[in-house]
């Protein structure tokens, strides 16, 4: 069978694996970037818990994913669990880092400024501190995203959702006639799931960036 | 100097005086400071050193000094953006050392260099955010940002929809001194808020502020470095010296014409003798006489003149008494009309009426440094240079201090520390050489 005569039997079951890894990415994205952002946000003023934030998270994304799955399942079991889990935290290193970066390279005078008109400290991070640190967080947030495709494709070993799924029982059976169009397949939606996501950040920037500070 | 009754305790600086109707908004407060002190961490002494002011309702108190003597951490400690380490700071009735920061600083616009505006948002959010925090309400915010866009000589049409970075240096500051009036509070502080644009717009943008203060009449504490800013601007003038001490508080006419220690003469110095240069004319001045010939005047006249004129140079005049070429020792007598003369044609000349800063101006482009003089039909009546000009500016500022002694000495008997001067007694100002 050829690859699209393979695509073309199975479109059903590749679009349910290929939603449920976008949906899976997206997901654990939204949660990693909320996380992410609030770790940010405690730790960027003070230089020691800026480092401990950053390193912490850089140790994580050191660990395989296949290895921090198979380590997650003992704990909170097989499915969808190690999958959120394992993803949220690889996603957490690149937002907490462009956070603290970003909410430190806002201009001190701005800041001055800011207290100086009388805004409080919530309205301070708000209204100036987290929109100009804005830029640097979607581009951590973008780099996540193409890191959590890949990586959400390993969950499948925890019988987790997504196109890892058509990847793994592909590697299961090869040799057999459909086994390199089952891996071809996953990786291939893989790889046009990223392209899609970065388009929509490249969309989300423009609507979310104000024009005053648009590179 | 006649002085008005003021209603206003401190308010007789020449702005104030200008001041005609009440303003519609609120007007300014009166702010005390009482030994502010502030010692930064790690900071070797004190960076303000006891300092204690007193700003009178709707006067503008400019702050100068050399560069890191506190006035930047003087302002700050108005509106807390730095905490004193002691002391207390009244606005109006109120002490405000201890109360909520966010409260205190909507009392208190605050404008800095390079107008600290925020990128992201636009002119009409900028200007909209103190009025927004302080709850107006959309339609009411709307309608001030225009009023306050106009207040700033900015068309809110063209401006409105702006970000920051489509604005020039000068427009950013008018926002920036806009968006800190928005919500109308009685007390600015602005620290060298004209710091970063080109003259001609530094001065636009003071004359904007008088004319501004003239309306609203709000207390404003002003930080320079630059001492003419400081004379334009201020109702009174604080020049402090290191640690942010008062090395004298009074009018700029004041400072200019007494000041009370070397220290105050010393950074007033340049700029004085060249304010003096601006306040008197040639006709005041001994002009000197060089020899002069008319153009038709025999050759051989001339060359005798020349050579036993002394000065080593003659002037031609024209038919009309006019300057029309210097001729110098060496220079070919003329040869007779209508063949052209050697020489150098004069170029510039200066009316009696010139003050001499215009003087100075022609005798500086000059080749030779010297500049003939005319009268109100442009006829010669003299010549001025440097020399003569530098004996004059030297007479007059030597007779500005002697009569900046006798005024300390009359105000020591007077009434011993008076009010509103310096912290520490006038020095001897013979220093100031
Ligand atoms: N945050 C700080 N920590 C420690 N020292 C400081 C701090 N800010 C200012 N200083 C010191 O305090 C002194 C006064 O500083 P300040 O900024 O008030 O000076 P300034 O008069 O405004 O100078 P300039 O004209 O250069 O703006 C300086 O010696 C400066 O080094
Ligand atoms: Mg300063």
């Amino acid at each position: 069978m050829g690859f699209w005569e393979y695509v073309g039997s199975r479109h059903g079951q590749l679009l349910t694996d290929t939603v449920q890894h976008a949906a899976a990415v997206f997901q654990c994205m939204a949660l990693a970037t909320a996380l992410g952002v609030l770790i940010g946000v405690a730790a960027y003023r003070s230089e020691w818990a800026g480092s401990l934030a950053t390193m912490t998270t850089a140790t994580l994304l050191t660990i395989p994913s296949l290895a921090l799955i198979g380590l997650l399942i003992p704990v909170v079991g097989l499915g969808v669990a190690p999958t959120v889990v394992a993803l949220t935290l690889y996603g957490l290193l690149p937002v907490v880092r462009n956070a603290i970066v970003g909410l430190r390279g806002v201009d001190p005078d701005l800041i001055d400024a800011a207290k100086g008109i009388g805004m409080s400290r919530a309205a301070r991070l708000l209204r100036v501190e987290l929109p100009l640190a804005w830029p640097p967080i979607l581009t951590g947030i973008r780099v996540a995203t193409q890191m959590l495709m890949g990586i959400a494709a390993v969950a499948a070993f925890a019988s987790g959702p997504g196109l890892g799924n058509e990847i793994f029982r592909g590697i299961a059976s090869l040799g057999s006639a459909n086994a390199l169009n089952q891996v071809l397949a996953g990786t291939l939606g893989i790889v046009v799931l990223a392209l899609l996501f970065d388009a929509a950040y490249v969309l989300l920037g423009r609507l979310t960036i104000s024009r005053g500070i648009r590179g | 100097m006649a002085e008005q009754p003021g209603e206003q305790p401190y308010g007789n600086g020449p702005r104030a005086r200008e001041a005609a109707a009440r303003p519609a908004g609120s007007v300014g407060a009166a702010i005390r400071l009482e030994h502010l002190t502030k010692v930064y961490p790690g900071g070797a002494g004190p960076a303000v050193d006891d300092v204690s002011m007193e700003i009178g309702a709707g006067e503008t108190v400019v702050l100068v000094g050399p560069s890191g003597c506190g006035k930047s951490t003087t302002l700050k400690m108005i509106n807390r953006l730095i905490e004193p380490t002691s002391g207390r700071i009244r606005i109006g009735d109120e002490d405000v050392t201890g109360i909520d920061p966010v409260r205190l600083r909507r009392k208190v616009g605050y404008a800095i260099q390079a107008s600290g505006l925020f990128p992201h948002m636009t002119v009409a959010q900028n200007v909209a955010l103190v009025p927004r925090m302080a709850g107006w309400s959309a339609a009411r915010t709307r309608e001030r940002v225009e009023e306050m866009l106009g207040l700033v000589g900015l068309d809110p049409g063209e401006f409105r929809h702006r970000y920051p970075r489509q604005l020039s240096g000068g427009q950013q500051q008018r926002v920036g001194v806009a968006r800190a009036l928005a919500a109308d509070p009685p007390v600015l502080l602005m620290d060298e808020p004209f710091g970063a644009v080109d003259p001609v717009t530094r001065d636009h943008l003071q004359d904007e502020l008088l004319r501004l203060q003239r309306e609203l009449r709000k207390t404003i504490v002003f930080v320079t470095h630059d001492f003419d800013e400081a004379i334009k601007l201020g109702d009174r003038i604080a020049v402090l010296r290191e640690r942010s001490r008062l090395a004298q508080f009074d009018t700029p006419e004041a400072i200019l014409t007494h000041p009370a220690d070397a220290f105050v003469a010393g950074f007033v110095g340049s700029g004085a003798a060249l304010k003096r240069l601006h306040l008197a004319r040639v006709r005041d001045v001994p002009v000197a006489d060089v020899p002069t010939a008319h153009l038709g005047d025999p050759p051989e006249a001339i060359a005798g003149l020349l050579r036993d004129g002394g000065t080593g140079a003659v002037l031609l005049l024209d038919g009309d008494r006019r300057p029309h070429t210097w001729l110098r020792r060496g220079d070919r007598p003329p040869a007779p009309p209508p063949a052209a003369p050697a020489g150098t044609p004069v170029t510039g000349t200066v009316p009696r009426d010139a003050t001499l800063r215009d003087a100075l101006e022609a005798v500086l482009t000059d080749p030779a440094g010297r500049v003939a003089v005319t009268g109100p039909r442009g006829e010669y009546t003299g010549v001025l240079d440097l020399a003569t000009l530098r004996g004059t500016v030297q007479a007059l500022l030597a007779a500005d201090r002697a009569e900046a002694l006798a005024h300390q000495r009359a105000l020591r008997g007077a009434h011993g520390a008076g009010a509103g001067t310096a912290q520490e007694g006038p020095g001897g100002p013979g220093g100031a050489a």
